[in-house]
């Protein structure tokens, strides 16, 4: 092993996190190689030295302000939810059904007997200008409606000119 | 038997709250400590730690146990402590010009001693605190990723595979993280390291 392989496994090694085959390895390049094995320990003063920092524990109040925030969290309801039997949909579903017999169940107040349409329709302008329209000669004698597609005899003089706007 | 980490997290997912209480009394001291070493002020700590548990509920509905829990956790935790020293850094350099000598009062470990209470090992005290000091400002100098590292090493005790998920890098990038932060501390503390070496 080379010095410049070993910075890969250093701390590896001092943690003891190597696996049997690399830690007998590094122990004969360490065997062989002062500069390393310096290192070694000086990472392990290192590591040893990181220990000492002592913890601190979290304020009483901590739980209680996790707590207290988790209680605002707004309730999320799917919309599957929403479908699920509970009181207000029942609710809604008996209103809605009253709603549909009311209207399908009810007299209707605009039925009209058939002798008061005839009436009715007798008295409407409209059909008496029918019956003139329909027995009006002069206007069965009319051309037939051009189409519009056919080609119109415009006279050149006439035909409005463009000019190429810019 | 306790329940593993996952199993509670996929209760807590099914409606259970006690089930969430318990990852509250689980974690809470490894997060509050890290976030602590993380941002250096114990009130934002708290506050990082508390809105990690928030986004853990918040979450629980789409968990799904693809990785460790810790591996999640930590994640969440290291990007908001990135976030925050990112966020502070001018606020911090500025504080630092201006702040005295003395010991921070909001450290729960550097509390200032009664000198007129004549304890007897009160100048052992005393080199305690000024090595306890050099260690953790030591930690703090190094930069934001590399102290991350550290403490998920050191004080988490988690996988170098869980590391590097957390931070976002390779394995062998994280062990090359790992040996320059070590590289950096061992000179930082060498007169510490130095007496350790002696002993």
């Amino acid at each position: 092993m080379s010095c410049g392989r070993m910075e890969n496994k250093v701390l590896s090694y001092v943690d003891g996190r190597l696996k049997e085959g690399e830690r007998l390895e590094m122990e004969k390049h360490l065997a062989s190689c002062t500069a390393c094995e310096l290192r070694v320990n000086e990472f392990r003063a290192v590591s040893s030295l990181l220990d000492e920092m002592p913890q601190i524990a979290p304020s009483p109040a901590f739980d209680v302000r996790v707590r207290a925030r988790v209680a605002a969290e707004p309730v999320k309801q799917s919309w599957w939810a929403w479908l699920a039997p509970s009181p207000r949909v029942a609710m809604a579903g008996a209103l809605l059904a009253l709603c549909i017999a009311w209207v399908g169940l009810r007299p209707s107040n605009y039925a009209v007997n058939p002798a008061t349409e005839a009436e009715i329709n007798q008295n409407m302008p409209v059909l008496e200008n029918y019956d003139v329209l329909t027995n009006f000669e002069p206007l069965t004698d009319l051309p037939a409606p051009v189409a519009q597609d056919a080609p119109q005899d415009v006279p050149q003089g006439d035909a409005p000119q463009t000019s190429p706007t810019m | 038997m306790a329940r593993s980490d996952v199993q509670l997290m996929l209760d807590v997912k099914s409606g259970d709250e006690q089930s969430f209480e318990l990852l509250l009394h689980r974690y809470r001291s490894p997060l509050v400590n890290f976030l602590y070493r993380m941002v250096r002020n114990r009130e934002q700590a708290e506050d990082l730690a508390q809105e990690v548990f928030l986004r853990v509920y918040r979450a629980r509905e789409d968990y799904v146990p693809s990785a460790k829990f810790t591996t999640w956790l930590f994640r969440i935790a290291t990007n908001l402590a990135l976030n925050n020293v990112r966020d502070t850094r001018h606020q911090r350099m500025e504080i630092s010009l201006d702040a005295p000598l003395a010991p921070d009062s909001e450290d729960g470990d550097e509390r200032p001693i009664d000198v007129a209470d004549q304890h007897p090992d009160i100048e052992q005290h005393l080199v305690a605190q000024a090595r306890s000091r050099m260690i953790r400002h030591a930690i703090e100098k190094l930069p934001e990723k590399q102290r991350a590292a550290v403490l998920l090493h050191k004080y988490q005790e988690l996988d170098y595979n869980e590391i590097a998920k957390i931070l976002e890098c390779s394995e062998s990038a994280l062990k090359s993280l790992l040996f320059r932060a070590y590289e950096a501390l061992r000179v930082e503390l060498a007169p510490l390291v130095a007496q350790h070496a002696k002993q």
